[in-house]
């Protein structure tokens, strides 16, 4: 069973890296982006073309997934994103899901329609059994904790960040209310661009981590997308600890419905997500006077 | 003219509408070998108005509107199949169904933002898509439901090869609910809907029930999509689990972006022209057409709709800052 | 207003222009719809590649009539499939309709090929009952059943008695378990549990937990090609392989589409197939070599096979037949035996299902490559599922 919860952790986690860009994007410019996913299949895709072509270690390809989506996040920003910002939420959507159509069918064209295969470097390859034999037995997969270590190293970092520099003032206040903050001289254009590179740049570490585990193929943007948003929407977009906490809940209930009720398995997601929406609409962690 | 005169002029039928429904029942006779696809269009086009209904008119962005597509349908088939083989009985019985549905769920989409919303109702159609999976005895499960054979319509019409006398169901099925939902928009009850999605806390001021309009719209909605749900099941024979899948529902909120929400004509030109685009993309290259369609999308809301369909407005940006 | 009903009145006149579709008569036509995209158009590209591979090596006319292959996407939605078949037959006049990547795509177009007498020819879906669902329908991928008794032969002289079940939630998957399960039973092996992984699945790990927590002495697997990548890394990475527990399967696990790229996780792992890339045959060695040189190095994989058998059955009935529809292309189907690419075979008369030998392989490096080596023939296995 503790090893269902350590699952359950390490899937959680991941999730939160790849869902947290979207989090902040969605707090700071309202902007609904359901091709998030597109930017975790870049870094995914990045990673296994250059591990396998190029034979680059892996741990060095996990920081050039991150800046290779930040890059193309920074550049489409400033391209096609921010004539959106003041459009309805519907236009949002219908552009960022053609976006995604767009990444699918060039992944596709790209890389061909199969699952990618990452070959791991043998050190991550282990496992290690605390407690054996007994109930309380936990196996760790050692590539389950290299991801939970990562992403809590990310978000203890991200935290940082957010509370304890001029950025993040300068990011929250934008958060909380933009016309306002470049009212006191906050470059907001500036703010949303580094935002929106730092959050896609996370969503392709994330793909990068997560091609082991959740694979890589084209269609990762549209099957993944529902669960980043789901984090969204029960994390709440004005924290960080929100939609890690709701990732982390997310994680849990996936595995743990999986193995005890496998029939209805992502039943159990979806029916505790509406629940909670029913019950707290604006997400379950709200900081005070934030914009819903 | 006041308000009064001037809403009751927009309630008239237009002489161009006409010309519009004659054209489209003569289409399934005069472009005989598309009946197929005009069938299709038609069942989408219905859908297509029940999600305007919600979206256009009240505000509400759902991305699980195929939940009513999907419950109508399966009613419909299984009804056919273990009870009775009539198409307008079950008809009935999937619209029925569904509006039972919409009722329950409308109770869902009263509070919350726009995200809120969207999960909640995308939520809901993937609750349904593992339901229907699970109860696989009943439901055929991921191989989908066989062994739908329909009566002849009105105890008369086989339902053909050729598609004919599906296409022309199909339209008047269309026809009849699209009556209905216009009578409904140009009612005082479809004024407050649109008060309520211009300004709904000024709605509420001035005494309008907010949450029961709502409920009201989203259960008639639900109605519409499960008749939708209910001709597909029934002119294909078939029931299957992705009719509940998010691509349904998002197929057709694309089709009201295409057209244009808060005109119950913006379902059916967006249906139309996405399907015939959907149509001849995918013959020239059927394994890359999502690329060309993302691409037309993208361009569409960059754009705005207004000016691309007036091309000499594209290079004019800077004089003319249309609004889409 | 007035531009609105412009933009409907323009797409009506659209369809109206799209209304000039040739008739061409002395064409044998045949209707290809496959999966080109959606999780599983790797099933799709692999069955045109070795269609197209077939005409080019056999040219592009028979029976006195040029061929003329309509390659369609239904994107794997059966009312998709449904209606492209439906204008294909109604509108392209075809001789034959092909494909099917998957049941449900299928079974929806069976009632269609009864109905309009067009022989139906199913080169991927593995689910017994297509073949029932219509008298037009012949098979040349494979029968589920055939590959699941074959291993629950071996299974047990092989010191495997005590199984877990973990197959994907639909007809093949089910079907997989349920012959395996009976043959199993039958040779006096257990089957611990049957666990059923829904379609749509992220994440295998916590089923592979419940099969480690059951302590079997090997798993059986069945997941649509794709999904064994995913299944075989999670399984070493569960240590189950220390753990002492096998991993057996039917071939989809070990498809040849994606088997080299899977390394070292894969080796040793036994499966039972009708087809190996690997098959000792002059004819497979040929085959095989033109594929990969048609394909930018693609390996074939049973998919392809299906395909290729396919069109051999299309191409020898039109010959016969001289072009030839309906009731008589599909009699010149049935009964057809022959050398394919995986060996021997032929299609039944009375089931008009493929009957070929089944193979035991086993997961080996050759020359630096992973391949699937057979080491145990069953010949001539009939579908199980329908000998009732």
């Amino acid at each position: 069973m503790l090893t269902l919860l350590f699952d359950g952790v390490a899937y959680g986690m991941l999730l939160f890296i790849l869902a947290v860009g979207l989090c902040v994007t969605m707090g700071l410019m309202n902007f609904i982006n359901l091709a998030h996913g597109a930017f975790a299949m870049l870094g995914g895709y990045v990673t296994v073309a250059l591990m396998q072509h190029h034979g680059v270690p892996f741990l060095v390809c996990l920081p050039l997934a991150f800046l290779a989506s930040a890059a193309v996040g920074v550049l489409l920003e400033r391209t096609l994103y921010r004539p959106m910002y003041q459009k309805p939420h519907l236009d949002q959507v219908l552009f960022s899901i053609g976006l995604a159509f767009m990444a699918v069918a060039s992944a596709d064209y790209l890389m061909g329609s199969q699952q990618q295969i990452m070959q791991l470097p043998d050190w991550l390859r282990g496992r290690t059994e605390l407690f054996a034999d007994t109930p309380f037995v936990l196996g760790m997969g050692h590539y389950r904790l290299f991801i939970i270590a990562v992403c809590a190293a990310l978000t203890v970092g991200l935290q940082y960040v957010l509370s304890a520099t001029r950025f993040g003032s300068r990011l929250r206040a934008s958060v909380d209310d933009a016309r306002a903050a470049s009212g006191l001289g906050i470059n907001v254009n500036v703010v949303f661009a580094a935002t929106f590179a730092v959050g896609s740049g996370l969503a392709g570490l994330g793909g990068a981590l997560g091609a082991e585990v959740l694979g890589l193929d084209p269609t990762f943007p549209l099957k993944f997308m529902v669960y980043f948003l789901i984090v969204v929407a029960v994390g709440g977009t004005t924290s960080i600890t929100g939609p890690l906490l709701a990732a982390l809940l997310l994680g849990i209930a996936d595995v743990a419905g999986k193995y005890y009720i496998p029939k209805l398995g992502a039943f159990i997601v979806y029916a505790l997500m509406i629940a909670i929406l029913i019950w707290r609409p604006q997400g379950l962690f709200v900081r005070q006077g934030g914009k819903s | 003219m006041n308000a009064q005169t001037s809403l009751l002029r927009a309630a008239r039928w237009q002489p161009l509408e006409l010309v519009f429904w004659v054209l489209a029942f003569a289409s399934p006779w005069v472009l005989a070998q598309h009946a197929l696809i005009i069938n299709e269009i038609a069942i989408v086009a219905l859908f297509a108005v029940s999600l305007d209904l919600v979206l256009g008119y009240t505000g509400i962005v759902s991305l699980g509107h195929a939940a009513f597509l999907g419950f109508g349908a399966y009613s419909a088939a299984l009804f056919a199949k273990h009870i009775h083989p009539d198409p307008l009985l079950g008809l009935l019985v999937g619209m029925a169904a569904a509006t039972l549905l919409g009722a329950v769920c409308s109770l869902s989409i009263m509070r919350g933002s726009d995200l809120t919303r969207l999960m909640v109702t995308l939520g809901t159609a993937l609750i349904l898509l593992e339901l229907a999976n699970k109860f696989s005895d009943l439901t055929g499960g991921a191989d989908g439901l066989q062994g739908v054979i329909m009566g002849p319509l009105l105890g008369q019409f086989e339902f053909d090869l050729m598609g004919q006398t599906s296409a022309w169901y199909s339209l008047a099925v269309l026809l009849v609910l699209f009556v209905l939902a216009r009578r409904l928009v140009h009612a005082p009850l479809g004024a407050t809907l649109k008060a309520i999605r211009d300004n709904r806390l000024r709605a509420m001021a001035i005494g309008i029930p907010v949450t029961a309009r709502l409920a009201v719209v989203y259960t008639v909605a639900a109605g519409i999509a499960g008749a939708a749900g209910a001709l597909m099941a029934q002119t294909t024979g078939f029931a299957s689990l992705d009719v509940f899948a998010m691509d349904r529902s998002a197929d057709v909120m694309l089709m009201l972006a295409i057209g244009g929400v808060g005109w119950l004509y913006g379902g059916i030109a967006g249906a139309v022209a996405f399907k015939l685009m959907y149509d001849v993309i995918a013959n020239i290259t059927p394994q890359y057409w999502t690329f060309w369609m993302g691409l037309f999308l993208v361009v569409l809301v960059l754009v705005g709709r207004e000016r691309l369909i007036r091309p000499w407005t594209w290079f004019s940006a800077a004089r003319k800052e249309g609004q889409s | 207003m007035q531009k609105r009903f412009f933009l409907s009145a323009v797409a009506l006149g659209l369809l109206a222009a799209h209304a000039g579709t040739a008739l061409a008569q002395e064409k044998f036509k045949i209707g290809l719809i496959l999966p080109m995209t959606g999780p599983f158009a790797s099933t799709g590209k692999q069955i045109e590649a070795a269609a197209r591979l077939y005409i080019a090596q056999n040219g592009d006319a028979v029976g006195g009539k040029k061929v003329e292959l309509i390659v369609k996407d239904d994107t794997s939605a059966p009312d998709v499939t449904k209606r492209i078949a439906q204008e294909l037959v109604v509108n392209e006049k075809v001789n034959v309709l092909a494909g099917f990547g998957l049941t449900p795509l299928a079974m929806a177009t069976a009632p269609l090929a009864t109905q309009s007498k067009t022989p139906m020819v199913v080169m991927a879906a593995a689910t017994s009952s297509i073949t029932q669902a219509s008298p037009y329908v012949v098979r040349t991928s494979f029968a589920l059943p055939q590959a699941a008794v074959a291993l629950a032969d071996w299974a047990p002289n092989n010191g495997i008695k005590k199984v877990v079940t973990l197959v994907a939630d639909y007809g093949p998957g089910i079907d997989a378990e349920k012959f395996f399960k009976e043959r199993l039973t039958f040779n006096g092996g257990q089957v611990l549990d049957t666990l059923r992984v829904p379609m749509r699945n992220p994440d295998f790990a916590p089923f592979l937990q419940k099969v480690r927590d059951l302590k079997p002495d090997a798993v059986y697997v069945f997941v649509p090609s794709g999904a064994g990548a995913a299944l075989m890394k999670q399984f070493a990475e569960r240590g189950m392989d220390k753990a002492g527990i096998k991993l057996i399967g039917t071939g989809d696990i070990t498809d040849d589409d994606i088997l080299n790229s899977m390394g070292d996780v894969a080796n040793g792992v036994v499966t039972s197939h009708h087809y190996s890339a690997s098959h000792n045959s002059p004819l497979n060695k040929k085959f095989v070599a033109a594929f990969e040189k048609a394909n930018a190095g693609l390996r074939p994989n049973f998919m392809a096979v299906g395909g290729y058998d396919g069109m051999r059955v299309i191409y020898e009935a039109a010959k016969v037949t001289k072009g030839g529809n309906g009731e008589a292309l599909l009699n010149a189907m049935k009964g057809q035996v022959f050398e394919s690419p995986r060996g021997p075979m032929f299609i039944d008369a009375q089931t008009r299902d493929v009957v070929h030998n089944i193979y035991i392989r086993k997961v080996e490096k050759v020359g630096g490559q992973l391949y699937n080596q057979e080491f145990s023939t069953i010949p001539d296995v009939k579908d199980p599922g329908k000998t009732k």
